[in-house]
């Protein structure tokens, strides 16, 4: 999906560029491009690696494993179809917290472990379970407590911290409208199971 | 509210030194040992950026964007939204990076104190990669019926947007 999205942006950019006489604009922004990428990167690059060094001492001191510890009560509540002591809540907590703290590169494995995890109670191998969907929803609302790339995108306001807690409040939002939706659907996917039998 | 907002960093990076020190670790070396590790990830999203921002810079630039949403305009005006906002509030639960990328466009257009670029900031952050992440983790151990997996994803992105929206103007005006 992604490819026919960018090969419309350049295709359709180019066409009307053209159309309106515009060319050379879209000539020069061209190479603008590389340009402006450089200048986003050395402005992501430093908040990323203080980022990474700060987290690093938290892994280490097991602060990370010990807030785990702390989740997961709440997500055996979310996740009430997985059996208790089962491998699965403590990679799903492990994961959430590793977006919680802004660790993307982190969550990605742990997050594909979870799935297989989670795989191995699914009934169905070839149908999405319960808890996977749930698991999804909270992965795809990425609850982040300090969203790094967009601070340093920020660098030049003012004040860049103050992005951080009106983007906690939205993404906490989605979390929790996407766990009531998961919710919802769940039940009625369960009903039309019912029916079937 | 301002306040708190500047506040969770310092907090946060206290906790975590603080909580180091009483844990013996060599908070200093592991400070630079983990600071390394961008190296490598600044590599890795160089690329995927550069891709990115060539695409959204000629779509934004030549005017298409513009074309389209002035299409847009009347429905916008009525609901009060910023239309300069709709494209990001699209890509954001297709692609990340073009979303990252549109982000960079709209900041360096309006500045960094714009409301545009404060919503859209927040937008930004207010989901994640929702496309991305159920091909990836789906694909990984073979589903193939997703179910109702990219609805609820879907809906979730929107009540994030949504509450981006209002938070902003909220917290902004």
């Amino acid at each position: 999906m992604i490819n026919k999205i960018w090969a419309s942006f350049i295709i359709l950019g180019i066409i009307y560029s053209i159309l309106t006489n515009n060319v050379e604009l879209i000539s020069t922004e061209i190479i603008k491009g590389a340009e402006t990428t450089l200048n986003m990167i050395t402005k992501i690059f430093p908040v990323m690696a203080l980022w990474l060094g700060i987290m690093k001492i938290a892994e280490e001191s097991n602060l990370l494993k010990k807030i785990s510890k702390l989740l997961s009560p709440i997500m055996k509540k979310i996740f009430p179809e997985i059996p208790e002591n089962h491998e699965s809540i403590s990679l799903i907590t492990t994961n959430v917290v590793a977006n919680l703290f802004g660790l993307g590169n982190a969550s990605t494995p742990i997050g594909l472990k979870t799935m297989k995890s989670l795989q191995e109670l699914n009934k169905n191998k070839k149908e999405a379970s319960h808890s996977m969907i749930t698991f999804l929803v909270l992965n795809t609302t990425g609850l982040t407590i300090i969203p790094t790339t967009i601070l340093s995108l920020n660098m030049n306001a003012k004040n860049p911290t103050e992005i951080i807690l009106p983007c906690f409040l939205a993404s906490f939002s989605a979390t929790i409208g996407g766990l009531i939706i998961d919710r919802i659907l769940q039940r009625k996917d369960k009903k039309c199971k019912t029916y079937q039998i | 509210m301002q306040n708190i907002s500047n506040l969770i960093l310092p907090l946060i990076v206290l906790i975590i030194i603080f909580y180091g020190v009483k844990k013996k670790v060599n908070v200093y070396d592991t400070f630079t040992e983990g600071a390394k590790e961008s190296f490598d990830m600044t590599l890795k999203l160089f690329p995927t950026m550069l891709g990115m921002i060539l695409g959204v810079n000629i779509f934004v630039k030549s005017g298409v964007l513009n074309f389209i949403l002035n299409l847009l305009t009347p429905l916008l005006k009525i609901i009060q939204i910023p239309k300069e906002i709709i494209p990001l509030a699209i890509l954001r639960p297709i692609s990340g990076g073009s979303g990252i990328a549109l982000l960079q466009t709209i900041i360096e257009t309006y500045g960094p104190e714009n409301i545009i670029s404060k919503m859209s900031s927040v937008i930004q952050g207010s989901t994640d990669t929702t496309l991305y992440i159920i091909t990836l983790y789906f694909g990984s151990i073979g589903i193939k019926k997703t179910k109702y997996a990219l609805k609820a994803g879907l809906l979730a992105d929107l009540i994030g947007i949504i509450s981006a929206i209002i938070i902003t103007k909220i917290m902004f005006n």
